[in-house]
């Protein structure tokens, strides 16, 4: 394949950068247009707003595992509108489980993987000097400033934050008479829609980015799988985000100015925000799991030494689940009412889809196969990504088949599979990305020690919160239920909430290692070496060490191979960085078979 | 421990059985799978685990092996698909309705379930009709179908006992039949978050022998006779 890359010259003119001057403290660290500075604030802000929904969380689970009883230590900060005396009202749990997600899914999982690896890994990754449109990414990550400032600010206005659930389905989110939340939901809308111009900002600049800006000899097929991911992940962004943002808008209006759009006694139609909603919904989930199988395949294929299993599959694996993504929506509403006919179609698309994950899962599987696996903390992260990707998966097919979903639907078995997906996935694929690459971010090594302690809690942790979800979901526990002893056939259950809860005290207490560590470290930590964990690709090999402003001081690199050649024969060491020249003869190595040519030529 | 469990609580409808029966396949299917995916990690992480002087095999992948491991999947995938089909058209298509069920309307509302029976003449919307909130009772010996609306938001009626839920949409007239095997007294909830009171929007169904059911709708007609005036539908008589 040709290699269209274009040189750092013809770029870096655009990025508004310059060797000789030194930037102001402004530029440098708040308004900067380096990409990696944008990354590392994209990162500090989605772990805050990760704490944040953590919080929600252990609220929520207080009120499930301590129904009626006061919140303790804290409880005589919360107002009479929200928790008096500590005992969380319906109308604040209702806004508790609504902004748990939001909060997860927008402000922290999606910028943690897209913001954090888009801007930091996909420029280094492929040889570039920044991002194709550097002050359109500064403005990506300041646009989501003020989406989080207002969704934070909608839980002090009057009738309390939104409560229509993160799916927000009409006319519920519609109409403050049915929700009594007014301005909270207005505000969730609002800042929805500005974040959707961050996301989409983000989107065009990595896909221009990628396409136009590889360093010569860095084919489409040499191309990391992190940056593959994100590349596709990029498309599902720019094409479901402005679906959101539209049922957003009417939804909007809905609220405020009297459209009815959701509203059928004005011939509007509530399984249309459905549509919308889910339209955009079922791509976003991928676009929350295919970057962090992107990082989990580096990991993988780095510390087990040995080429990625399948580099071509795994490749077109992620284009085939996105674009079955667009096709799925409808499992969403199986019991919506929406036309049984369509159920059918929608479970066939669904149950497919099951195919190119298994495909990722037994490719991860083929790489650790006879491979050299060392156990550090990313690793143990990214194994235990394949490890509860698999229950996610497997789980998923039980709703998939449209008759199976009818009694699991809404229960906690939806609630157990989501956060197997999202949490098992996504979230152990975000803690195996920070400890691989916190050492080229910020020069120091993560304190090896406290990242086993934090792994080796979380991972007990999260398997006794969610896995006793699924059997909750078994014994028809509905989700979104402020009371669950209020159903008598329910009551039964009360010791197994109760146990999820102090679990998932534990997680999140578990939670505060990392938190420690990641500071500890950021300056305290062990220096790190130029390339620490050996890799081939080229932000460890070509970049400074951290790199500054340009990336790469030494130009352009060249591109020879893929980024997997771990134990080549052509190596005396066990790795071959993409920028090695390859040596015409060597000494004593043995002649490659035409067979095991670097995937891409 | 039995909330521990994977198994289902015996079902008391007549597609209940079926759907059971598709779940355990699932978990079977799905337990093979998890058991030899898991195990095959654990292995391979204790065989391959780093030893001094120890190289990884430089292997980029097996054609055949991708072949396989796509078509396994997808036929196992394609068979749960297609057992599913049958069934799902058999529950949720309208022309399977049975055209002898007892038909009852149920119109939900923030947070309460109003059920109207059809009278003494077994016709719904005559002047013997009788509403009751949140209790539908039925007879075991024959289908009933629900005619469902909403008036203000998307609830969910959910019967776990009969394996069966369906969303509720305001501005559209939604069906659901089932048939009832058994007798007894079994919960049904909102399973679509509705509001504050989403926790309370409880009721209770109730399947008689047919004796016993004439008898509760004598019961019911007499206390609206009483209670309310001749027009239908009657004001709800009876609160839980």
């Amino acid at each position: 394949m040709a290699t269209h890359a274009a040189t750092a010259e013809g770029h870096a003119t655009g990025a508004g950068h310059d060797e000789h001057h030194k930037l102001s403290f402004i530029r440098t660290y708040i308004f900067s247009t380096d990409h990696k500075m944008i990354a590392k604030q994209f990162l500090l802000a989605s772990l805050l707003f990760l704490l944040i929904g953590g919080i929600l969380a252990g609220l929520v689970r207080w009120q499930l595992g301590f129904p009626g009883q006061p919140i303790p230590f804290i409880g005589s900060m919360f107002s009479d509108t929200t928790a008096p005396g500590g005992i969380i009202l319906p109308e604040f749990y209702n806004s508790l489980v609504t902004m748990h997600a939001t909060f997860m899914i927008f402000f922290a999982i999606m910028p943690l993987l897209v913001g954090v690896w888009g801007n930091f890994l996909i420029p280094l990754q492929i040889g570039a000097p920044d991002m194709a449109f550097p002050r359109l990414n500064t403005a990506s990550f300041w646009i989501s400033v003020p989406a989080g400032i207002l969704m934070l600010a909608s839980f002090f206005v009057e009738g309390g934050a939104a409560g229509a659930g993160w799916t927000s389905y009409a006319p519920l989110s519609a109409n403050p008479e049915y929700s009594g939340v007014h301005m909270g939901q207005v505000l969730w809308l609002v800042s929805l829609i500005i974040l959707g111009f961050s996301s989409l900002t983000g989107a065009v600049n990595y896909i221009t980015t990628i396409i136009n800006m590889r360093a010569p000899g860095m084919t489409w097929f040499r191309m990391p799988l992190p940056t593959w991911s994100l590349f596709v992940t990029s498309w599902l962004l720019l094409l479901a985000i402005p679906i959101l943002t539209g049922g957003l808008i009417m939804l909007l209006f809905d609220q405020t100015i009297g459209t009815g759009f959701f509203n059928p006694a004005t011939d509007g139609e509530p399984l249309l925000w459905q549509h919308i909603f889910w339209y955009f919904g079922h791509p976003e989930v991928y676009i929350l799991i295919l970057p962090a199988m992107g990082l989990v395949s580096e990991v993988i294929s780095n510390r087990a030494r040995k080429p990625i299993f399948g580099y071509h599959a795994m490749v077109l694996a992620i284009i085939s689940i996105a674009f079955l993504g667009w096709v799925v929506w409808g499992h969403h509403m199986f019991q919506s009412g929406m036309n049984p006919l369509l159920g059918t179609s929608f479970m066939i698309s669904t149950i497919i889809i099951a195919v190119p994950s298994a495909i990722k899962v037994f490719n991860w599987l083929g790489t650790l196969w006879k491979g050299d696996i060392h156990f550090d903390v990313p690793m143990l992260h990214a194994l235990a990504f394949v490890a509860m990707f698999i229950i996610g998966g497997l789980s998923g097919i039980f709703m998939a088949s449209a008759p199976v979903d009818i009694p699991i639907h809404d229960t906690y078995f939806i609630v157990a599979h989501i956060h197997y997906v999202l949490f098992g996935g996504s979230l152990f694929g975000i803690f195996a990305g920070i400890t691989f690459w916190f050492p080229k971010m910020f020069g120091r090594m993560m304190s090896p020690k406290l990242g086993k302690i934090h792994f080796w809690v979380t991972i007990f942790a999260y398997n006794a919160v969610f896995f006793p979800m699924h059997n909750l979901g078994l014994r028809n526990h509905m989700r979104r239920i402020y009371d669950p002893n209020s159903y008598e056939y329910l009551q039964p259950l009360q010791g197994l909430n109760t146990f999820i809860s102090i679990a998932a005290f534990i997680l999140i207490a578990g939670q505060m290692i990392f938190a420690f560590s990641f500071f500890y470290s950021m300056f305290f930590g062990e220096k790190a070496e130029q390339n620490p964990w050996k890799s081939n690709t080229l932000e460890w090999t070509a970049a400074g060490h951290p790199p500054g402003h340009g990336n790469f001081p030494g130009g352009t690199p060249h591109v020879y191979r893929g980024p997997y050649e771990y134990s080549s024969p052509e190596s005396n060491e066990d790795f071959l960085p993409q920028g090695v020249p390859p040596e015409p003869v060597r000494r004593g190595a043995v002649p490659r078979e035409p067979g095991f040519l670097p995937t891409g030529d | 421990m039995e909330n521990w469990s994977w198994m289902l609580d015996e079902s008391a409808s007549s597609v209940g059985p079926q759907i059971d029966r598709l779940y355990y396949i699932i978990l079977v299917i799905t337990g093979i799978v998890f058991v030899a995916t898991e195990v095959t990690l654990l292995y391979f992480l204790f065989k391959y685990r780093h030893r001094e002087g120890h190289k990884a095999e430089y292997i980029h992948g097996n054609t055949k092996a991708e072949i396989i491991w796509t078509a396994i999947p997808a036929l196992i995938v394609l068979a749960i698909a297609l057992m599913s089909r049958g069934l799902w058209a058999e529950i949720k298509d309208p022309a399977n309705v049975p055209a002898d069920a007892m038909r009852v309307m149920l119109e939900a509302k923030q947070f309460e379930w109003n059920l109207t029976y059809p009278g003494p003449d077994g016709e719904l919307r005559t002047g013997d009709d009788f509403t009751v909130r949140n209790r539908l009772d039925i007879p075991l010996d024959r289908p009933t179908v629900l005619e469902m609306t909403s008036v203000d938001v998307i609830h969910s009626f959910f019967v776990p006992d009969f394996r069966l839920k369906q969303d509720i949409v305001p501005g559209m007239a939604m069906q659901m039949w089932f048939q009832p095997t058994r007798a007894g007294v079994f919960p049904i909830g909102c399973a679509e978050l509705c509001g504050i009171g989403h926790t309370r929007m409880r009721g209770t169904l109730t399947v008689h022998s047919p004796a016993d059911y004439q008898a509760w709708v004598n019961e019911q007609v007499q206390g609206a006779a009483s209670a309310a005036e001749p027009a239908a539908p009657a004001p709800a008589t009876q609160a839980q």
